[in-house]
């Protein structure tokens, strides 16, 4: 079992790190949509799946947040990806697949998942 | 939402957006009684009067991009649907209390679902507010006050990976227990 114990552990482990990770101008932003329409189409699942998918390979470059309602609860669950050269793309009906590939293809290779972005027409 | 817990957490947000500090959320299955129920308790901005009587309603809201609000009547309706009742009681200035309780074998009664990824999710996203979470089964209960992690924690916030992982696994083998 998982005990209060080790969370010290980890505190000391992890303050030296948390430090680093001040600076938020230069980081990409994950922004998942997690009104009701976002929630009922499985945003929670998404938002940890990012979560999972950029602990596991260490990317201190990325934060994951949440938002309301983005305005098209058709196409929800909902991901926007805000990168520091300015730019934001829409991704929808996402799920924890997709939210795997944007993170391996789009924020590790930075080659967007253009056949998962909005489109024209949706 | 197919799941309990999805309903937790959206209605969770109205809590955050009220402003409160402190959320208590208490989850109670009571198989003798044929009872599950969930309880959320803030201490937000409350609803007047007016507000609070209408809040069933799918066109009240307080968001600005459309005039429809569905947390609160979808989970007045799974309760209805499952042989169970909606309640929900405000007082302005002083915070929010509503509990939903359905019928533990009905049919149509949604599962509770991933209830530990609700938790892990609103206690990682939601690092401002405190969360008390409360789980009982049966004779068993779980409880967890991030009050008290935050101490042992010193300022290390809960989205550091490691300790995302710790809640996760943490949470996820106090939940489980209750059910062995």
């Amino acid at each position: 079992m998982k005990s209060l114990a080790e969370l010290a552990a980890i505190r000391e482990k992890a303050l030296s790190n948390v430090n680093m990770r001040s600076d938020n101008d230069s980081k990409i932003r994950v922004v998942v949509g997690m009104a009701t329409c976002g929630i009922a189409a499985g945003a929670r699942d998404v938002l940890n799946a990012f979560s999972e998918e950029i602990a596991k390979r260490n990317l201190d470059n990325v934060i994951v947040t949440q938002t309301g309602c983005i305005g098209m609860c058709r196409l929800e669950p909902l991901v926007e990806v805000y990168t520091p050269d300015g730019n934001k793309y829409t991704y929808v009906k996402m799920n924890k697949e997709a939210a795997a590939k944007v993170v391996n293809e789009h924020l590790v290779n930075n080659k967007p998942c253009a056949d998962l972005l909005i489109q024209e027409g949706m | 939402m197919k799941e309990l817990s999805l309903h937790i957490l959206d209605l969770v947000e109205n809590s955050v957006k009220a402003g409160a500090k402190l959320i208590e959320i208490t989850v109670t299955e009571k198989i003798s009684d044929n009872i599950i129920s969930f309880e959320i308790k803030d201490n937000g901005c409350g609803m007047d009067k007016e507000f609070l009587e209408n809040v069933v309603n799918p066109f009240t809201t307080t968001r600005t991009t459309r005039k429809v609000g569905l947390g609160i009547p979808l989970t007045k309706l799974a309760c209805e649907q499952a042989g169970g009742s909606f309640h929900i009681e405000s007082t302005p200035g002083e915070g929010t209390y509503l509990k939903a309780a359905f019928m533990y074998d009905h049919i149509d009664r949604q599962p509770l679902g991933d209830i530990k990824s609700t938790v892990l999710t609103l206690i990682t996203m939601r690092e401002a507010t405190d969360f008390i979470y409360t789980h009982t089964v049966n004779d068993k209960d779980f409880k967890l006050d991030t009050r008290e992690l935050k101490e042992i924690l010193g300022g290390v916030p809960f989205n550091e990976p490691d300790v995302r992982n710790w809640l996760n696994e943490y949470l996820g083998e106090n939940i489980e227990s209750l059910y062995n």
